[in-house]
């Protein structure tokens, strides 16, 4: 595929708002978990948890969309210098030539939960609930489309912890055909009691802050974030990296848990090279989906190890933002974009000794050193798959 | 901007039993009833998952049989798009009611069917497909944005792809919010390549037109669920005529179909 230039970035998440905050976090190894202080959940965790949307609501003409999700997507965009770039995009393009696809997994269901949880009022305020600004899945790219003021195609893409990586298969497959000139990619994830009850649910909440690849890891953490990215066949300025490949797959194989033997995740990473015309070897770091439940990082190991060997460098960083799920897939971008930037290769932070049953080259300690091309991993439940390829443009 | 040709149509509603059933309706060579939803139980799923399945993912899974068929398109070869506004609101009702309890409890069934690309991950069971799957949502214009992205990878991914659009009636109190008085899937299998006799071609372009085109007056009461914007290209199908459909929007935009067939 030809390169679509990452010409606009930015990102909210556990680590701070914006770029900067994000990247000094990942240089000094400060991890964005704390101990749950979200909503009352007997069991223990540790969160990756936005401070302040609390007091940031959505207001003015678009106060309709106010929820705890657009509240994050809202700090998002305006980071980065996000909303004048897409502001710039479309006196170029035309706002009817920028798609706006955006991943999320429970959009705005926090309020509707909370308004279960007060059973004597749950109809009175469910009546009073905007359902298709706040609640429903679409919400999210509406409410980003209305303030970015974009008309091209719009949706929400909802493939569980893939969904944000996904975005970016759409939108090159718009720009490939012709029919956008650029897209604002990514997503948002919030904190909610549906995801807490239902990882716990499964086993696969650790009580501690992540481990991934890590011999006594026990589960993911989850976090919330919100990001986006504006891709375009030809940027205006001068972009820092580009998307060169994706690869999408699906295990069938089983509802909550991998491919044991990676089958999936091998044909997604291998079908990114393919795309960009990179063989393994030219890639030099890979950016896992490493979440830290035992079956995860094991089939990931699997998939990678018969890709790379254990000669690529390979990581989570979801010890400093948690599992941000359905916002996981444009977290990771981001960062895979920054290490391109700035020569940087992150550790596995909380990490102690990496299980010795894995094979590929988990690296545990961050580095700096120069990087031309770095795979992201985003996996999710419905075995559906999606890794993105990255290269420093020009 | 894009030409399929389609291969396959499935529909699954009230009182309308597969798209035989439904031609007819459309078509206005037979009335409408209103009748109960009836969801046959996917007989591409093991037995395990069939108990374990979410009403949601059977009624897209049985749209998707009926558009499949017994045809000359293996399952196991088929990308697929999966469009849903509101996916399961019964399970969501099931879990936020939990957190009312004074101790919440979860059923890990109730949280993976919870996810809005349930459907995508039964179908992977059942198929063993490891095409891509992309489940999407645009509201009320989810059936457009799913048409939209289906025919887009199929023309330019290899392989055909299997749209499903679904959406069932939200339960109380969540249907406050979201009123829809019927369930209705509709399944097309589209492909770039004419092969083995197309029912149709479907040449597809974005338009600045703000409304959809009218229902068939006798499928009105549908009109609620957002799938039903597929029932105008359908009622054209089923008369064996040409003609342009809008079928919602794509952002700004309207989603024109010109059916050639």
């Amino acid at each position: 595929m030809r390169p679509l230039f990452v010409s606009g970035l930015c990102i909210a998440s556990a680590l701070g708002a914006g770029l900067e905050e994000s990247f000094a976090a990942l240089r000094n190894g400060t991890s964005g978990l704390r101990p749950n202080d979200f909503e009352p959940f007997p069991h223990p965790t540790w969160i990756g948890r936005v401070d302040g949307l609390e007091s940031a609501p959505v207001t003015g003409a678009l106060a309709r969309f106010d929820c705890r999700n657009n509240r994050l997507a809202q700090l998002a965009l305006a980071q980065d210098g996000f909303e004048q770039a897409v502001a710039r995009a479309r006196e170029r393009h035309g706002a009817a030539r920028i798609a706006v696809l955006l991943g999320t997994t429970t959009s705005g269901i926090l309020e509707t939960e909370l308004a279960y949880r007060r059973s004597a009022e749950t109809e009175r305020l469910l009546a009073a609930r905007d359902y298709a600004a706040t609640h429903g899945m679409f919400s999210l790219a509406e409410f980003v489309r209305a303030r970015l003021g974009l008309e091209g195609p719009a949706a929400t893409v909802s493939n569980a912890c893939a969904s944000s990586a996904k975005v970016f298969a759409q939108a090159a497959r718009l720009i490939e055909a012709g029919i956008c000139d650029a897209a604002v990619v990514g997503g948002v994830d919030s904190l909610c009691l549906t995801t807490l009850y239902g990882f716990r649910s499964l086993e696969l909440l650790s009580a501690e802050p992540c481990r991934p690849c890590d011999e006594r890891r026990d589960g993911l953490s989850i976090g919330e974030a919100g990001g986006f990215a504006l891709l375009e066949k030809a940027p205006g300025a001068k972009a820092a990296a580009a998307l060169l490949g994706y690869g999408e797959s699906s295990d069938g194989y089983h509802m909550s848990s991998p491919h044991p033997g990676g089958a999936g995740a091998l044909l997604a990473m291998s079908d990114a090279l393919a795309r960009a015309g990179v063989r393994p070897g030219e890639v030099d770091y890979v950016n896992l989906h490493g979440t830290g439940t035992p079956a995860n990082d094991r089939a990931e190991d699997a998939a990678v190890h018969a890709l790379f060997g254990a000669a690529t460098p390979a990581s989570s960083t979801k010890g400093w933002t948690g599992h941000t799920l359905g916002a996981a897939g444009i977290v990771e971008a981001a960062i895979s974009v920054l290490c391109l930037e700035r020569g940087f290769l992150p550790g596995t932070l909380n990490t102690g000794r990496p299980d010795p049953a894995l094979r590929s080259r988990v690296v545990l300690e961050s580095e700096q050193r120069p990087l031309s091309r770095v795979l992201s991993n985003s996996f999710g439940f419905g075995g559906n798959n999606c890794s993105l390829l990255f290269g420093r443009a020009g | 901007m894009m030409r399929v040709f389609l291969h396959g149509v499935g529909v699954v509603g009230p009182g309308l039993e597969n798209w035989a059933a439904c031609r007819e309706v459309v078509s206005g060579r037979a009335p409408w009833g209103e009748a109960a939803l009836r969801v046959p139980v996917p007989a591409m799923l093991p037995l395990t998952e069939r108990r374990r399945c979410n009403a949601a993912s059977r009624l897209a899974l049985a749209a998707a049989e009926d558009a499949i068929g017994a045809g000359d398109w293996p399952a196991v070869g088929l990308a697929t798009v999966f469009a849903s506004a509101d996916g399961d609101g019964a399970v969501t009702h099931a879990l936020c009611q939990s957190f009312a309890a004074r101790e919440p409890e979860v059923s890990p069934t109730q949280f993976h069917n919870s996810v809005h690309n349930a459907p995508a991950g039964y179908w992977g069971i059942a198929t063993r497909s490891a095409r891509p799957s992309t489940s999407l949502a645009a509201d009320q214009d989810s059936f457009a944005a799913g048409l939209f992205e289906a025919a887009l990878q199929a023309t330019l991914e290899p392989g055909p792809v299997l749209l499903v659009a679904f959406d069932l009636p939200l339960p109380h109190p969540l249907a406050l919010m979201r009123p829809r008085r019927h369930g209705l899937a509709v399944a097309l299998l589209l492909g770039r390549e004419p092969r083995g006799g197309a029912l149709a071609a479907l040449a597809l372009r974005l338009e600045p037109e703000a409304m959809a085109s009218p229902l068939p007056p006798a499928l009105e009461a549908l009109g609620d669920n957002p799938t039903a914007r597929a029932l105008p290209l359908l009622a054209l199908l089923a008369r064996g005529e040409q003609g342009e459909v809008r079928l919602g929007a794509v952002g700004a935009r309207q989603l024109v179909a010109r059916c050639e067939q």
